[in-house]
């Protein structure tokens, strides 16, 4: 037996705290890489071995295959699957974007109604609230479509507004603009009007700031905002016309039609947000100190204004956080579409594209990197609106 | 101490072999169950009936493959998928055989990884229209719109024809062909086009068949067949002959009920069929009675057919291509010696 001591001041490598922790991290690090290599060196080995295609050369593949929404000048016989692609985020981002702004109204609505002291509003905001909140967004999708489907009339019986706005299960018709030469000129006018209207604001802040006088902004405003652009409409001579749309054979041809899948997943998404959103409102406004209200009602201010100007900027500082996670979520939520065949990117491109390609690796990769850079740019906004928000030390 | 421990885990570690399934008929002899990847639910393909119990030509594929190499046609763990998951569950390795009304195409069979070991049922797209559109043929459905399931050949097939013939069409595609028949049922569109034995059976699953009817027109070719992973020779051998056996023992008049008596038989084609002769079981890795199993067990290509899609089911299609060759149709089998 060796009973040699351990010498105590450890002169050794690994003796030292410091170094031993670098070194096991290090370990650490390099069997992380050394699995990632191993499984990666797997799969393209076993990729090579069943002959399957690699690469991204089947974006420029031609598709041919029919989407029902596109928002490109997509052709079913001679796009690719690039274009199919982009058919596909463009999908996504609309039914999230729209969802977002649905959700954001309704859920500031219903967040304000639940603190509401009418009874009957308050009591339905929280039975909407804990409905909607405790059933799975999926089931939502399907409800909602099924709804949608069963509710509307077939074209032939189309409900009809003016001839020019028809409501059926095939979508939502509406008469659809035609832009001719000269039409530059009206967005350009409403671009200025849009820059007035900015300048205008700041110049009434300024002066009320210096001499307390109120300027009406918002009628002003708006009356910018509609008018140049209609005046310079009729001095251009009138270069938008519109086609409506028109019952041909067994559907309607001309017009934008809006598919009752999008109005179904929007329905759905948004009203599903909305409760958590409502729920962060509430939260936010009873964060604010009672102090506060009770104070801005002392200097006689009334209700919609203290609303406002005193407690919802207040209350914005702890309701954004909580609403990002809601915006990706509804964003994230989207791709439950393809329960529904509403063609956004999940459906298009991990679907149906997949599916004709056989590229799976490639394909769910760029998917995947679609999504982490909606919800990348999605909270950088936001946290850059909440940093704008935050109290500013003095 | 510890650093020879991590060092003896890596090397562990790198001394697996990459995980592949190069032997597949070896795989499955070992698991003893076949995997068979089906439909979520196609009448007369592959369909589970109400006790559970997977029927259908397709699934009888699934059977015959099973019968031959473990000699058990019950030896089979069915997995559902749906058109859009099908392939890539096979170049996975989730499955040892699709048969799920695929069609074989020059791209699925080369850049897929994949190979069609034959055609088991020779299809064509049709038309599922409501009777009360008033249509009689496919020229008149310019401007209709149409669901479809995701990912399938016809979504490619309906642009060609509707593009060859200048007429317009709006597709709507769902997931499974339960979801599409439910579309069509609600009104959201005004046919459904798809291979058009798969119509006949969707049909049924209308409250009232006799409301809606398939078109004359077959707008393509969907030859269907069973379907393996590329680059395993001996597996695709056995599923092939599998489908060769049972289309060889209707044309020599072997059936599930005769074919104990068979075995006895003196015609040479018989008894290399039967195994009583040659060693046609033990090149493809098999026992000598792979294709009596088969035989005995599912039954010959005329007993799948007539029990699952004609004229002893409910879809009652005729057979048409999928008569034997020395009939009129296009069945073959390459002989057995």
């Amino acid at each position: 037996m060796n009973n040699k001591q351990l010498p105590i001041d450890g002169k050794g490598f690994l003796n030292n705290p410091q170094h031993r922790a670098v070194f096991f991290q290090i370990i650490a690090l390099i069997a992380v890489i050394f699995c990632a290599f191993y499984f990666a060196n797997n799969m393209f080995d076993n990729i090579e071995k069943r002959g399957i295609t690699t690469g991204f050369s089947f974006l420029d593949n031609t598709a041919g295959f029919g989407i029902s929404q596109t928002l490109t000048n997509y052709d079913d016989g001679t796009s690719t699957y690039f274009d199919v692609f982009i058919v596909g985020l463009l999908n996504t981002l609309l039914v999230s974007i729209l969802g977002i702004i649905f959700a954001s109204i309704l859920g500031l609505l219903v967040g304000i109604g639940r603190l509401s002291n009418n009874f009957l509003i308050s009591k339905l905001s929280l039975i909407y609230i804990e409905t909607f909140r405790n059933i799975p967004i999926l089931l939502q999708i399907l409800f909602w479509y099924n709804v949608v489907l069963a509710a509307l009339p077939s074209p032939r019986q189309s409900m009809n507004y003016l001839d020019s706005v028809f409501l059926n299960n095939r979508g939502l018709l509406i008469p659809e603009p035609i832009f001719e030469s000269g039409s530059s000129a009206i967005l350009i006018s409403f671009i200025i009007a849009v820059a007035a209207v900015f300048y205008l604001t700041r110049w009434s802040r300024k002066r009320h700031d210096k001499t307390g006088e109120e300027f009406p902004l918002i009628k002003v405003s708006l009356a910018i905002l509609i008018l140049a652009p209609t005046l310079v409409y009729f001095i251009v001579g009138q270069p938008i016309s519109a086609v409506y749309p028109e019952l041909k054979g067994f559907n309607f041809r001309g017009g934008l039609a809006i598919i009752p899948e999008l109005l179904a997943l929007l329905f759905a998404l948004s009203i599903y947000t909305a409760t958590y959103i409502a729920e962060a409102v509430r939260a936010g406004i009873e964060a604010v100190p009672k102090g506060q209200k009770e104070a801005a009602k002392a200097l006689g201010l009334k209700d919609h204004v203290i609303l406002s100007k005193v407690v919802l900027p207040q209350a914005l500082r702890v309701i954004i956080p909580p609403v990002i996670n809601q915006f990706l979520n509804l964003t994230k939520n989207s791709s439950l579409a393809t329960a529904i065949g509403y063609p956004e990117l999940v459906t298009l491109f991990s679907g149906t594209t997949l599916n004709q390609v056989g590229q799976a690796i490639e394909i769910i990769l760029m998917t995947m990197a679609v999504y982490l850079t909606i919800s990348i740019v999605i909270s950088l906004l936001l946290n850059w609106v909440n940093a704008k928000m935050a109290i500013k030390g003095r | 101490m510890k650093v020879t421990k991590l060092a003896l885990l890596v090397g562990l570690t790198a001394a697996i072999p990459s995980l592949s399934h190069a032997d597949t008929l070896q795989d499955v002899m070992e698991k003893d169950v076949l995997n068979c990847g089906v439909s979520t639910g196609i009448p007369g393909f592959s369909a589970a009936d109400s006790k559970g119990v997977w029927k259908g030509i397709d699934v009888d594929m699934c059977r015959s493959v099973a019968s031959a190499v473990l000699g058990d046609a019950s030896k089979v763990k069915y997995i559902p998928l749906t058109a859009k998951e099908r392939f890539t569950a096979l170049q996975s390795g989730e499955i040892d055989l699709l048969a799920r009304s695929s069609t074989w195409t020059a791209t699925r069979d080369t850049s897929l990884g994949l190979n069609f070991a034959g055609v088991n049922y020779y299809d064509g797209q049709g038309f599922l229209i409501s009777k009360k559109l008033g249509v009689t043929s496919a020229k008149e459905l310019d401007g209709a719109t149409f669901c479809i399931q995701a990912g399938t050949t016809s979504e490619l097939n309906l642009t060609d024809y509707f593009k060859s013939n200048g007429m317009e069409y709006k597709a709507v595609t769902y997931d499974t062909s339960g979801q599409t028949i439910d579309g069509f049922k609600k009104g959201r569109c005004d046919a459904v086009t798809s291979d058009a034995s798969q119509l006949y059976g969707l049909k049924l699953k209308m409250d009232d068949p006799n409301t809606v009817m398939v078109l004359p027109e077959i707008i393509s070719k969907e030859p269907l067949g069973p379907v393996v992973r590329q680059g395993d020779d001996n597996w695709f051998n056995v599923v092939r002959w599998s489908l060769f056996a049972a289309l060889e023992a209707e044309e020599l008049g072997v059936t599930s009920s005769n074919a104990e008596a068979m075995m006895k038989s003196e015609n040479p084609s018989i008894k290399r069929l039967l195994g009583t002769t040659g060693n046609a079981g033990e090149n493809l890795g098999l026992k000598s009675d792979w294709a009596y199993q088969i035989v005995k067990q599912v039954g010959n290509y005329s007993e799948m057919f007539d029990k699952n899609v004609g004229k002893d089911s409910p879809l009652n299609i005729d057979r048409g291509l999928n008569k034997l060759w020395n009939q009129g149709g296009l069945m073959y089998a390459m002989p057995i010696r």
